[in-house]
């Protein structure tokens, strides 16, 4: 049967149809929804949200040694928060089919910065995939297992972007038997203590030759000769580009990254009169080309940084631009955080009391954007606590105000031991949790503190305020952000407290059905509005400004914000 | 053939462009669809790419290629010229939503009809929200503009609804098929 899929949901897909019984992820554009189809489609195969990347790949590890088919799945800085057990897990014997999906984003369409996790692949000396469509990332995850329990190894399968969330024509197949658990027990494999990882160190390094020659013979490398005047080698939606481009050249396609298939690779550059590595973001296959003593274009000319392009492709190996198309200056659309998000108000009480405030990753590093200008710092998960604590430690407890702010998901993630850090190490930052009840930036997925699982049953729920206060901050106060006055007093309080301080500002994220504002539109009384903008000031897309008046549209949900901000009561209705 | 939707994310340019995917899919080509998720849906600009043909290769149409673009916001038409043909069609729904530097009173709404006639000559104006609004659905322009989009298509009437009826639980489809044929009954001008 055929279907249309995006990569992620052909991913999911494959995973089913290769016996996959267990699959774990934290989520994180573009890899999220390959968790979201296997928990929505595929009953018979486990899945849970876990709390970040680093734990997905630990237990997935632990299925995968008990015998289970496994998936775990990340986007690529994820890889980063997982690379701990990633470099140690080659060591490790794999007993049920093991892969671990890496979803990379090019031109950071959400994303803090755009590394080439195929390097992980390398430096963790494990084999990768890479999928050049739907089809493929359902084909190559089911080799992926393949290759996983035939070699005993972690597979990486890395997407991109475009690969992920394209959607392409799939052919679905039967779904092969799910693996029996067994428990068995291999110390010499499992224990990764100095004698043992001493002696696995060489398994690996063999295990790689073993790949090499697996992938000189394997049908994932194709090899298209035609017009041999051009020659490119790719893989990855790359591939894809620079057929659109040269349709008439011949083309080695890769679909097995690493370990590269070396003699298929010479035999086709000697073939060929110009040879083109092309690829996005590093020059991954193109070092390694080159290092194997043959000549090359890739990155001398094809750009590093951002996404590849039909057109990129064309004009950079032709040499040619095309004549270029007249571009206006419009008024750009940057995202911004939705009417009636409670982050707003907060943002907006921090920002008047004149705090810095560190950020983190989530809706609220919207924040950033004028007219708030509220969002001073974002690194990763779980920095803002940290970075609040390094500045205040060297201003000294009440010198500057310094906040930072996280959300709940992200505190869960990787702020714990941050605020940990700071309540342990005499910190005076102000902290504030920014608890929507939701991992709100990449489509509302539940976590540990929500009392709901992937799946929609019911479990158990973290309780912030005993947690925080179980890390040693005494000085913890609960706020509803859309009560901008208390909110602003309450910050102003913990600025004047000398000591670690933590605000949980607590209003489910205006996208759920637990949402507390009222959903009725408010309105502007022109006669009394005297344009002086401070509502403006919160960059509400709900609030215009024309004819020297604030004017408020459809688009607004009630929140009521505005018009606790508005000194001369201009603004009516809603609540 | 490439069609591009753009729009503002929230317009359900996505759901449009998966239906378009569908019935072309379901007429015998090879499709592929490509649109930015995540962070750019928080009232960002959107643009979906869709490829049919006997073989497609890119996932994103490649400049001077596009056939058709359908704009579910009139601004947002604008910036997306590099990718139309000549002679491209454009079909714009007329309808002005607001980007933040116009909210804020900095930047005036640009007339962009003198912009896009530098490129093609083949304009298409529909009220979506009148026509949506009128059925009591405002949410349903998405579907409304897929009608329209359709009259330019080889597949008939039957396929799209075949393929609204795939796609959608029970309780909304009458609506959006109501709203999709008033879309194909557009006086296109």
């Amino acid at each position: 049967m055929k279907k249309l899929l995006s990569g992620n949901e052909a991913i999911a897909a494959g995973a089913y149809e290769a016996g996959v019984s267990f699959a774990c992820a934290y989520p994180g554009t573009p890899s999220t929804e390959v968790l979201e189809t296997i928990a929505k489609e595929y009953p018979h195969i486990h899945a849970e949200w876990t709390p970040n990347e680093k734990v997905a790949l630990e237990v997935a590890a632990g299925a995968s040694y008990a015998g289970a088919r496994t998936i775990a799945v990340m986007k690529h800085v994820g890889v980063n928060v997982a690379a701990d057990p990633l470099m140690t897990l080659p060591y490790t014997l794999i007993r049920g089919g093991f892969v671990l999906v890496s979803a990379d984003d090019p031109e950071l369409f959400s994303s803090q910065n755009e590394q080439d996790n195929r390097h992980y692949a390398r430096f963790a000396k494990i084999p990768m995939l890479e999928p050049s469509s739907s089809q493929e990332a359902k084909d190559f995850m089911k080799e992926a297992i393949r290759i996983s329990e035939r070699f005993e190894t972690l597979v990486m399968l890395r997407t991109t972007t475009r690969i992920a969330h394209s959607l392409g024509v799939v052919e679905l197949d039967e779904a092969s038997e799910q693996r029996a658990p067994a428990l068995e027990r291999h110390p010499a494999e499992w224990v990764m203590l100095p004698a043992n990882a001493r002696r696995r160190h060489p398994v690996i390094e063999e295990r790689i030759r073993s790949l090499r020659a697996y992938s000189n013979a394997s049908s994932l490398n194709i090899t298209d000769m035609a017009d041999t005047s051009l020659g490119i080698i790719s893989s990855g939606v790359a591939y894809q580009y620079a057929r659109e481009a040269f349709p008439e050249a011949s083309f080695l396609k890769l679909g097995m990254a690493y370990p590269l298939p070396d003699e298929i690779i010479r035999d086709f550059a000697g073939k060929v009169d110009e040879l083109w590595v092309v690829e996005e973001l590093d020059g991954f296959i193109e070092e390694q080309v080159k290092a194997m003593g043959i000549d090359c274009h890739g990155k001398d000319r094809l750009p590093m940084c951002g996404e590849l392009t039909p057109d990129i492709v064309k004009n950079v190996i032709s040499g040619r631009d095309a004549d270029p198309i007249r571009e206006y200056a419009l008024p750009g659309r940057p995202p911004s955080m939705c009417p009636g998000c409670p982050h707003r108000g907060l943002l907006w009480a921090l920002k008047r009391n004149k705090c810095f405030i560190a950020g983190d990753i989530g809706c609220y590093t919207l924040g950033f954007l004028p007219p708030l200008d509220a969002i001073d710092t974002c690194l990763c998960m779980g920095a803002g606590i940290n970075h609040a604590h390094g500045m205040s430690k060297v201003f000294g407890a009440g010198k500057e105000k310094i906040a930072a702010v996280i959300g709940d998901s992200t505190f869960f993630h990787s702020g714990i031991t941050g605020l940990a850090n700071l309540a342990y190490n005499k910190g005076a930052a102000v902290i504030v949790i920014l608890d929507n009840r939701t991992t709100a930036m990449t489509g509302s997925q539940n976590h540990p503190g929500t009392g709901i699982t992937i799946r929609g049953e019911q479990t158990t729920s973290l309780d912030l305020e005993k947690l925080v206060r179980a890390l040693g901050i005494d000085w913890v106060r609960v706020v509803d952000p859309y009560d901008v006055k208390k909110t602003r007093k309450e910050i102003k309080e913990a600025l004047a407290f000398v000591g670690p301080a933590v605000i949980i500002s607590r209003a489910p994220c205006v996208l759920l059905k637990s949402r507390t504002v009222s959903g009725r539109v408010l309105y502007v009384d022109p006669d009394i509005c005297t344009g002086c903008k401070v509502c403006i000031g919160l960059g509400c897309p709900a609030i215009e400004f024309a004819d020297e008046k604030a004017h408020i549209n459809d688009m607004c949900v009630g929140c009521g914000v505005c018009s606790e901000l508005c000194s001369v009561n201009a603004i009516g209705g809603g609540k | 053939m490439n069609v591009l939707m753009a729009g503002v994310g929230g317009q359900g340019i996505i759901l449009a462009s998966d239906m378009l995917s569908e019935v072309m899919m379901r007429y015998g080509f090879d499709v592929k669809k490509s649109e930015i998720h995540g962070m750019a849906q928080r009232g960002g600009s959107v643009m979906s790419h869709v490829r049919y043909s006997g073989n497609v290769a890119s996932p994103l149409i490649p400049f001077r290629s596009c056939d058709i673009l359908l704009s579910f916001e009139e601004l947002e038409t604008a910036r997306y010229l590099a990718y139309l043909k000549e002679d491209a069609r454009v079909i714009i729904n007329s309808y002005r939503l607001s980007p933040p530097s116009v909210i804020s009173g900095s930047r005036d709404y640009p007339d962009i009809i003198p912009i896009i006639r530098e490129r093609t000559d083949r304009i298409y104006m529909v009220d979506g929200h009148a026509i949506a609004e009128e059925m009591g659905n405002p949410r349903g322009v998405n579907i409304v503009l897929l009608g329209t989009l359709s009259t330019f298509l080889e597949p008939e009437e039957g396929l799209w609804v075949e393929c609204i009826n795939f796609m959608l639980n029970e309780k909304i489809r009458s609506m959006n098929i109501e709203g999709f044929m008033k879309g194909r009954q557009v006086n296109i001008q």
